[in-house]
């Protein structure tokens, strides 16, 4: 089947939905997510964040979609034309879905532990508005322990229904879900009942924001400050291959992998994540690749052959003569 | 040739000397006339540390960490001074705050320690633009000359500023965030009160 998604064109197989078609093209075009998952069966169709404009719905009916739909959620049909970025309407939209989404978060980032790898952040930062129109009480919550290991922060959950999924789908017995409906709706334990399962760790890599963190890793210092790197240990659980957060030779945190789109490669076990808190516990493969607009990048100079690389080639394509060759 | 490269280089002849030049006391009278009638003129420079120079009320001088109106510390060790510090001078330690303390630190997270080394530091004032808490401010106050390079890097006891001696930085408040304080319903101007109740202030 053929789509046009921003005047681009491209060939995807039958039932693909709008939101792979266009992250098959790249992540230019690709709407962001804030709920959509693509490990986690019948994720998405919540936050409305990525929301396109269908401005020819199909070769044989060319009347486009009189809303914007959820990109996640819909399949393409042949010949079907789709806008994101192009479309001034749709960026319009969006930021209003996003200052929907931020009108009961507490903007606590000072203090999260999310920060600098959060997509409520990002996705503010590229598509909201630098000031707040809400003029009403935030809601408020106490902080829960889920089991020992998770910290939950309702006041700056989403309800994306991330980590409901996780549980339902990755591990057995789920024992949370959402309570309550409308405004009133939260994730709850049945009666703060811990989670105990071996993968139960998973919904804090899910987690979008930072309502789902590691009490391990709390207030242990700024992502940005960490070094990630890529390690493995033989593990029975799970395939033992993670991101383990280092500061000197401490390991200050472990997590799954994370692709392009921030989403988990492999789940891995709790005692991976929690139990293996030395150096000598893991083999490293080596620095994590962090994208260069990320701020955990910071201070990090990996980067700086790669863009010396880049200067000489540009010099030696504007046909600038190195310094030290000079007469 | 060489290329000129400004107009002040000066052509150097080898132009004999007159009988009155050979003398040299003439040339060495002026010279002295020059010193003698320095003595009568303004000095430029004042006798510091007793005399001070006046200075911009915005120079940027050794930081202070501000405590809030309730005396406490409204640093909350986010990390973003330290993000954009280009000298990388400034480190710092995470805390939880813990029950009791609330008059102490102003957010449930605070810096345990927190370390700027003045060695480095170019007092460009990045951190007090990247500070959301409006924590840290740079401040007309001149580092000290030590002796030892250790005592450099200073430490939570000399930037936190005490609570009976506080340190006005209001002329350093730009229009924005004078009118950013003045909206009470923003988190960021509440206050904490001891009998949970949420007053507003503009500080």
């Amino acid at each position: 089947m053929k789509v046009t998604i921003d005047g681009i064109e491209i060939d995807v197989p039958k039932g693909t939905t709008i939101l792979q078609a266009a992250r098959m093209i790249g992540p230019e075009v690709a709407p962001p997510t804030m709920c959509y998952y693509t490990k986690l069966k019948t994720s998405g169709g919540y936050c409305r964040t990525c929301i396109v404009k269908v401005t020819k719905g199909s070769t044989q009916n060319p009347n486009p979609m009189p809303k914007p739909v959820a990109s996640c959620r819909t399949e393409v049909m042949d010949g079907m034309e789709v806008q994101n970025i192009t479309s001034p309407e749709i960026l319009e939209a969006r930021k209003g879905v996003v200052e929907f989404l931020l009108i009961n978060h507490p903007l606590d980032c000072p203090v999260c532990d999310q920060a600098g790898e959060c997509k409520l952040q990002d996705l503010g930062y590229e598509h909201g508005s630098a000031k707040t129109r809400y003029e009403f009480k935030r809601r408020e919550y106490d902080m829960i322990d889920i089991g020992d290991k998770i910290k939950l922060h309702m006041t700056r959950c989403i309800l994306c229904y991330r980590c409901v999924k996780t549980c339902e789908q990755i591990t057995d017995g789920r024992v949370h879900g959402v309570v309550h409906r409308g405004d009133a709706a939260e994730i709850s334990t049945y009666i703060a009942k811990a989670i105990d399962n071996e993968f139960s760790g998973n919904v804090i890599d899910v987690c979008p924001v930072g309502a789902l963190t590691d009490k391990t890793f709390r207030f242990k210092q700024r992502v940005w400050f960490t070094k990630p790197v890529d390690a493995h240990r033989s593990c029975t659980k799970c395939s033992g291959k993670t991101r383990v957060w280092l500061k000197g030779d401490e390991v200050l945190r472990v997590t799954a992998r994370k692709d392009q789109w921030d989403e988990v490669e492999e789940f891995i076990c709790n005692s991976c994540r929690y139990d293996h808190k030395q150096v000598s516990d893991w083999v490293i493969e080596g620095p994590s690749k962090i994208s260069r607009q990320s701020v955990i990048s910071q201070n990090h100079y990996e980067h700086l052959n790669e863009l010396k690389l880049q200067v000489l080639k540009q010099q030696k394509a504007l046909g600038f003569m190195p310094l030290d060759k000079r007469p | 040739m060489a290329i000129q490269l400004t107009n002040r280089s000066k052509v150097v002849s080898n132009k004999v000397q007159t009988p009155m030049e050979k003398l040299y006391l003439p040339a060495i009278v002026k010279g002295m006339l020059i010193t003698f009638s320095h003595l009568f003129k303004k000095t430029p420079t004042v006798r510091y540390p007793d005399q001070l120079r006046s200075r911009a009320g915005i120079y940027r001088g050794q930081h202070v960490l501000k405590r809030d109106e309730n005396g406490a510390e409204r640093c909350t060790a986010c990390g973003m001074c330290a993000v954009a510090c280009p000298a990388e001078a400034i480190t710092m330690e995470n805390g939880e705050r813990k029950k009791g303390e609330e008059h102490l630190y102003r957010e449930e997270k605070y810096a345990t320690k927190y370390e700027i080394n003045m060695l480095r530091c170019i007092f460009c004032g990045l951190c007090e633009e990247a500070c959301p808490k409006e924590a840290i401010f740079l401040t007309d106050r001149i580092v000290d000359a030590e002796y030892e390079r250790d005592t450099f890097i200073y430490g939570k006891d000399k930037l936190v500023e005490k609570i009976d001696k506080r340190i006005d930085v209001s002329i350093r408040e730009t229009k924005e965030v004078a009118e950013f304080k003045k909206i009470p319903g923003l988190k960021h101007n509440e206050l904490f009160d001891s009998s949970k109740q949420l007053k507003k202030g503009k500080h």
